[in-house]
């Protein structure tokens, strides 16, 4: 799950991380008073769950009270990458000698948590790493005993921060690390973190990946931003169904997130385009099924529908009959093509004739006539 | 032969009397596994199906000799699970548990190889060496005994394309799902290797998916250290980046793991791949020279 800039900050300003004095705004005149509080210079920041803010013109400088409110009156409302700006971040403006990057993450191929810092800070690290991977510098955290602090100074030698903030850069890396794992995050990133022309060092920005499968022990829940999830991912969700929303007009319904990938391939290759990618998981139980082809026909752009359910142990004749109960409970008709293997696979299909669904054998045929029905 | 599980495999199940653990034992008794032992807590000296049932691990192993397990346990007790395995002595551990928080894996993993034993999962359907024993949660009806293996980071996309195999008269030695989590305690490498290593193995298939680059160290297996062919199938050619796609660890970051990526370092190191799933039963008869 990812969190707005606002929110990491607030999660990871208890581990000890220098965050200059922040606040949310979200109308001009609360951007105002927050300046006028703080008496000084402010930078006034969109709060959106996507990268590239700067260039969107989404982040600027305010010298006054009265500047804070006209930055916030423009990018409040603001559409960046398909988000609409609803809040915005009013942070102390810092001088800035010196940008760095910083980032605690879960690393796959290690499997450790690795720490991550360059001296290309305040562009995407993506950049630094296909231009100048050899300026990316790492250290790998014990499993067991955790980031030790030589290996905070190293990274910092590694990356030419000045000797004078080692201690100060010490402390920053061991609270990230702290932060990750308090908070079951993914990553943990600070670009920029920055030094100023007073010796001071700052963590100018702040991203946080949360990790889903934890949310059961942390109260993850209130930090989601519903505004910012589409209405029918949201949906989804809500009944523990898998759903990505995508641009086609073939609805899919699946068993198994591979399976649920390969089938839009399989559409894709046959000349159509998937409308979302949605796996019901194992069970195909008639209440899921039905709530899966509710939030896929709420979508207008779907033409057709494709069932693809590789029953294995499942019953299909039951998997059958829930498809069936489930178009009951739906007002708009589309043409549909169902696809079904595994145990009682013949009675299954026999259901499906009888509800006039398109009964189809193998997932190729399955995908090739849905193709065909979603052009008529 | 095989790999990983065969009939002398001893299977103890974690979790045998809840509802998963109870029906996919009546399951794999069923295919002729021999299941020796199960564990819940609290429940000891009760039996399931003829299955003894114990109330830790140690006491299961010391009785029955069990030297495989499977978990089905709910993802917060699944890490401690695994831990109590390990301690127990039991040296192939597959967990089948989905939703375990990442850092509990990362650690449990540590633990786990820093001590020998062999993890598959979690998040992972199982594995089945075919006419032999069936560990996990994949349908047994599907397989036929022959000379393929297969490894998939997926579950029911495996069975699709077992299916198919079969249905082509491909039958296999061992089908293994190494699970869709970001960390996962048995990589690609790990079983192509095995595989290379089985006589009765003569071409494996290797079904990927997006997120990550297991696939493309995969790639860079088959191209130093294998000599069987492999063909490889990658799902998600279609996922937009920055989704997760169901499986935790099913997600293009930061324009790497994407399926185009894998499927040019596979066809790089000599492995066939297919573009559709469809092709792969036809691939493998064709390197098998039928």
């Amino acid at each position: 799950m990812n969190i707005h800039e606002y929110q990491a900050k607030e999660l990871l300003a208890p581990h000890g991380l220098p965050i200059p004095r922040f606040r949310v705004a979200a109308s001009p005149a609360e951007a105002r008073e927050i300046a006028a509080e703080f008496g000084q210079p402010v930078v006034v920041k969109a709060q959106v769950l996507v990268g590239g803010r700067g260039k969107a013109g989404g982040v600027k400088l305010a010298r006054s009270p009265q500047e804070a409110e006209a930055a916030a009156g423009q990018i409040l409302g603001m559409d960046i990458k398909g988000h609409t700006v609803r809040r915005v971040l009013v942070s102390e403006a810092v001088d800035i000698r010196r940008e760095y990057y910083l980032s605690a993450v879960v690393d796959r191929g290690s499997k450790r948590v690795i720490l991550m810092a360059s001296n290309e800070g305040g562009v995407e690290i993506e950049e630094v790493a296909r231009q100048h991977p050899e300026k990316i510098v790492r250290v790998e955290a014990d499993p067991f005993l955790g980031l030790f602090d030589y290996q905070a100074r190293e990274l910092a030698l590694a990356m030419d921060l000045p000797k004078s903030y080692l201690r100060d850069f010490t402390r920053v890396a061991r609270a990230l690390y702290q932060s990750l794992v308090e908070w079951d995050a993914s990553l943990v990133e600070i670009n920029p973190l920055v030094t100023t022309d007073k010796g001071a060092i700052w963590a100018l920005d702040a991203k946080m990946v949360l990790d889903d499968n934890a949310a059961w022990r942390h109260s993850f829940e209130q930090l989601r931003d519903l505004s910012a999830e589409d209405p029918f991912e949201r949906e989804a969700r809500e009944k523990g169904i898998s759903y990505v929303k995508l641009d086609g007009n073939i609805g899919c319904v699946v068993n198994g997130a591979g399976l649920a990938m390969a089938t839009m391939d399989v559409i894709k290759l046959k000349g159509g385009a998937p409308a979302n990618f949605l796996d019901i998981g194992g069970g195909a139980k008639a209440e899921t099924v039905a709530a899966a082809l509710a939030i896929i026909l709420s979508d207008v752009n779907v033409k057709a529908v494709l069932f693809n359910i590789f029953g294995g142990i499942t019953r299909c004749d039951e998997v059958a009959r829930g498809i069936v109960s489930a178009l009951g409970q739906v007002s708009r008709r589309v043409p549909m093509v169902v696809r079904l293997v595994g145990t009682n696979e013949e009675e299954g299909r026999e259901i499906l004739r009888q509800a006039e669904l398109i009964a189809a054998q193998s997932m190729d045929e399955a995908a090739a006539r849905v193709v065909e029905v979603s052009r008529q | 032969m095989s790999i990983l599980i065969d009939k002398t495999t001893r299977l103890l199940v974690q979790g045998i009397t809840g509802r998963e653990g109870e029906f996919h034992t009546r399951q794999m008794l069923a295919y002729g596994t021999n299941v020796v032992a199960g564990v819940t807590p609290g429940r000891g000296g009760q039996q399931l199906a003829d299955v003894p049932v114990f109330d830790t691990a140690k006491d299961a192993v010391r009785a029955t000799g069990a030297n495989t397990s499977v978990i089905f346990v709910p993802a917060p007790f699944a890490p401690d699970a695994i831990i109590e395995e390990v301690d127990a002595g039991i040296g192939l551990i597959v967990c089948i548990t989905e939703g375990i928080p990442t850092l509990d894996m990362l650690r449990v993993y540590h633990y786990a190889v820093d001590r020998g034993v062999r993890l598959i999962g979690p998040n992972c359907p199982g594995l089945i060496t075919s006419e032999q024993a069936k560990v996990g949660i994949m349908p047994g009806h599907i397989t036929r005994p022959g000379p393929v293996g297969l490894v998939s980071r997926s579950g029911t996309l495996t069975y699709e394309v077992v299916n198919q195999l079969s249905q082509s008269g491909l039958g296999q030695t061992t089908c293994v799902g190494i699970g869709g989590d970001p960390i996962i305690g048995t990589s690609f490498v790990d079983v192509l290797s095995l595989f290379e290593a089985d006589p009765a193995t003569e071409a494996v298939v290797l079904i990927g998916e997006i997120g990550g680059s297991d696939e493309e160290q995969a790639a860079t297996f088959v191209a130093t250290g294998m000599s069987k062919p492999v063909v490889g199938f990658i799902a998600g050619r279609t996922a937009p980046p920055g989704k997760r796609m169901g499986h935790a660890g099913a997600i293009i970051s930061g324009g790497a793991g994407t399926a185009a990526e894998k499927m040019r370092a596979l066809a790089e190191a000599g492995v066939r791949v297919a573009e559709n799933p469809s092709e792969v039963a036809g691939l493998v008869g064709k390197a098998l020279g039928r």
